[in-house]
């Protein structure tokens, strides 16, 4: 068994290698490369798999690329087999196994049988010495995005009511909860945020419920982070809330809610990859980038944003794009009053103390 | 002869039917064809890949059909599956385990525990209750998810998992491994020999005999004197105690630690690898690879030719239609219908009376 994946693998290698001797007398002649992207939902869910898939279609249409796909893939054994598939059917060189759940133990576990094949995991934390050399994961720094619509929504919110449906009360989920609350108070310190976590990643009628239970409540301006924000758009749109996005953007489902929203671009990530392989060099192990590094963009602004919040988010995100804005600075209370973070300290977004994140700031109601 | 036909011909009628369905997508079925066949059992690659998908919806598919032979319809093995997987983790979590063979089967023995009792409340509930045991074991799944979220999120939680919350991983020595010279791990075999341990059971032995004439007609089983509140509890929890094994193994051959990834489905895929069997316990394995097969081929069809996932789905649907209404034919007297078809074009009427 294991020598017969050797040997597709060595004429993988050869074939590979026939590419570039061929290729070699026309100056740095990319070597043709096929790359597999894996999803954990349906491409087309209006959130974090149609970021992905759209990244992915972008990939496609540069020259020498050619992309598998294969979507619901859940993250079990059969996640395992499709990665093994891509390399040993399809002849991927770099998989991007994209959920989260992906990462331990499935991708290392194929990692270890295909030491030749680079994988690149999207939202992991690959930490030198424990994970192999060609695993690496990839992370954008979102909260900045979810900050510049907490900004638009302390605007546009008149009950000064705003609302958060989350699925699970992790670090990276945390992250953008605090980070749209403080985006929000930093135009109207009495701005509270209201946060319902619904358990899983995709909950739509839980989804449904929260968002109407928080709309019976006050609350005008919703955002999320779930994988498929389609159902919460749609509900808030349909209570006359408005609403701002998250993943990719939803403003087609709902022009007249639509704020703004945070997108991933996932493209800046990709082609670092593909370029890596291309040109032979070392697997980069630990990507990570913000807006400044192009990873995240937030949606155009809907047409009822006034002229007040444009201008106060643009001045944000200036400052985060010279990289001369922290989010996550002193003096910071957690919601039950204990200081987080002491006057004076702040945190850049590489920080990894970041991604442990375990509180709600002061403004939120709710508990982790 | 008909067990075999029936459904081998329903499938091919499926085949058929979903090949016309593609092409109207500007596919060719013939090619979906020939992949549909490589991508499940082409090679050993895919023969692989089948076998490790089939291996989990064996022992589900058991949790539905023991129960069945004794009369209930069961649909909850879902729930007994992620609390065997939850047993596991957390007994090993709890207690020093002897890094083996011995530590293995004791994680696998508490993961078929949890989920045996767990089934066998529906059956109690049945019995003493007069609960329907559909509803109910349906309803326990749910609140066995629920419990399983909460002690993996809280008290069960590895500190260390930040974005995936899991309990600690289990010890190397607990591991199940991989059969040797394949990706398919140890668990496959297991769920073959379970499945014939409960098909020789059902057969051979009084008691499994017992379960069979209380599914038959519980109150000619009472009649005869047969305990039937204990069979049918019974049962249920062998039944519930294949499904929690299945976790147990999910947990010991794939995951590693207990989390929401073990929450696949595999209890309610296996409602449909039973009925497709006719709750039959060896049936259940060729089926089960079957379905395995599906899966397999599902995936090489979404990287070939850009298929959406719901395209393999569709065929398993009409598969499983078609095999569930085919189920009508089975009374058919063949010979005598070939014989009036026959009939009539010719206008003749039959020899009589020359056989000898």
């Amino acid at each position: 068994m294991s020598h017969l994946f050797s040997n597709r693998r060595d004429s993988i290698k050869t074939l590979a290698a026939l590419g570039a001797a061929a290729g070699s007398p026309f100056a740095f002649a990319q070597k043709p490369i096929t790359v597999g992207v894996i999803y954990v939902g349906p491409r087309d869910d209006y959130g974090y798999n149609q970021a992905q898939a759209e990244a992915a279609a972008m990939l496609k249409k540069m020259p020498g690329v050619k992309v598998v796909e294969e979507e619901n893939v859940p993250e079990t054994a059969a996640v395992q087999r499709t990665m093994t598939g891509m390399i040993a059917q399809d002849g991927a060189q770099l998989v991007f196994p994209t959920s989260f759940g992906y990462f331990d133990p499935h991708m290392l576990a194929v990692a270890a049988k295909f030491p030749d094949a680079r994988f690149a995991h999207c939202g992991g934390m690959w930490t030198e010495g424990k994970h192999p050399k060609n695993t690496a994961s990839f992370f954008g720094y979102i909260d900045e995005c979810q900050y510049l619509n907490g900004v638009i929504a302390g605007h546009m919110s008149k009950s000064k009511k705003i609302g958060f449906i989350a699925a699970k009360p992790i670090p990276q989920v945390l992250r953008n909860i605090n980070a749209f609350t403080m985006g929000a108070r930093s135009v109207d310190p009495k701005i509270t945020c209201s946060v319902i976590f619904t358990g899983d990643w995709s909950m739509p009628v839980k989804e449904a419920e929260a968002t109407n239970s928080l709309a019976d409540q006050g609350v005008d301006v919703f955002t999320m982070h779930v994988d498929g924000p389609k159902v919460i758009v749609e509900t808030a749109a349909k209570r006359g809330k408005m609403v701002c996005g998250y993943h990719a953007s939803q403003a087609k489902l709902a022009p007249q809610a639509y704020l703004t929203g945070a997108e991933w671009n996932w493209l800046t990530a990709y082609t670092a990859f593909v370029d890596a392989v291309r040109s032979g060099k070392p697997h980069p192990n630990f990507v990570r980038g913000g807006l400044k590094e192009g990873f995240v963009k937030p949606s155009a602004y809907g047409p009822m944003v006034t002229d007040a919040a444009k201008k106060q988010a643009d001045g944000v995100k200036a400052q985060m794009m010279a990289g001369s804005f922290d989010i996550f600075k002193g003096p910071l209370k957690d919601n039950k009053g204990a200081t987080i973070i002491p006057a004076g300290k702040a945190f850049k977004q590489t920080d990894l103390e970041l991604e442990k994140m375990n509180y709600l700031v002061e403004g939120v109601n709710g508990s982790v | 002869m008909r067990n075999i036909l029936l459904p081998v011909g329903a499938i091919g009628v499926s085949l058929l039917l979903f090949g016309l369905i593609v092409s109207f997508s500007g596919v060719s079925p013939v090619e979906v064809w020939v992949l549909l066949f490589k991508g499940a059992f082409g090679d050993w690659y895919s023969w692989q890949n089948t076998l490790q998908r089939a291996a989990p919806l064996m022992l589900t598919a058991l949790c539905v059909a023991i129960p069945a032979r004794a009369g209930l319809t069961v649909i909850g093995g879902e729930g007994a599956l992620v609390l065997g997987g939850l047993a596991c983790a957390a007994l090993a979590q709890a207690v020093p385990l002897p890094t083996n063979l011995a530590g293995t089967v004791m994680v696998c023995l508490a993961g078929a525990l949890a989920g045996g009792l767990w089934v066998a409340l529906a059956g109690w509930l049945r019995q003493y209750r007069g609960i329907n045991e559909t509803i109910s074991s349906l309803l326990l799944a749910y609140v066995a998810i629920g419990l399983f979220k909460h002690l993996v999120e809280g008290p069960l939680r590895d500190p260390a998992s930040l974005n995936k919350p899991s309990t600690p991983a289990l010890d190397e020595g607990l591991l199940i491994s991989t059969i040797a010279g394949s990706d398919v791990h140890w668990g496959l075999v297991i769920g073959v020999v379970v499945c014939l341990v409960a098909g020789l059971w059902l057969r051979l032995t009084p008691s499994g005999f017992a379960v069979r004439v209380v599914g038959g007609n519980p109150r000619a089983a009472q009649l005869v004197g047969l305990p039937a509140t204990r069979l049918v509890v019974l049962a249920c929890a062998l039944g519930g105690a294949a499904a929690g094994l299945a976790g147990a193994i999910e947990v010991a051959a794939v995951h590693t630690s207990a989390n929401a990834a073990l929450i696949a489905g595999y209890g309610y895929a296996g409602i449909l690898v039973s009925f497709m069997a006719r709750h039959h316990p060896v049936a259940v394995i060729p089926v089960a690879i079957l379905f395995g097969g599906f899966g397999a081929a599902g995936s090489l069809l979404q990287r070939r030719l850009g298929l959406p996932d719901a395209s393999v789905l569709l065929l398993q649907g009409i598969a499983f239609v078609l095999i569930l209404a085919s189920e009508a034919l089975r009374d058919t007297d063949w010979k005598a219908w070939f014989a009036k078809l026959a009939r009539v074009p010719s206008a003749e009427p039959a020899p009589q009376g020359e056989q000898t």
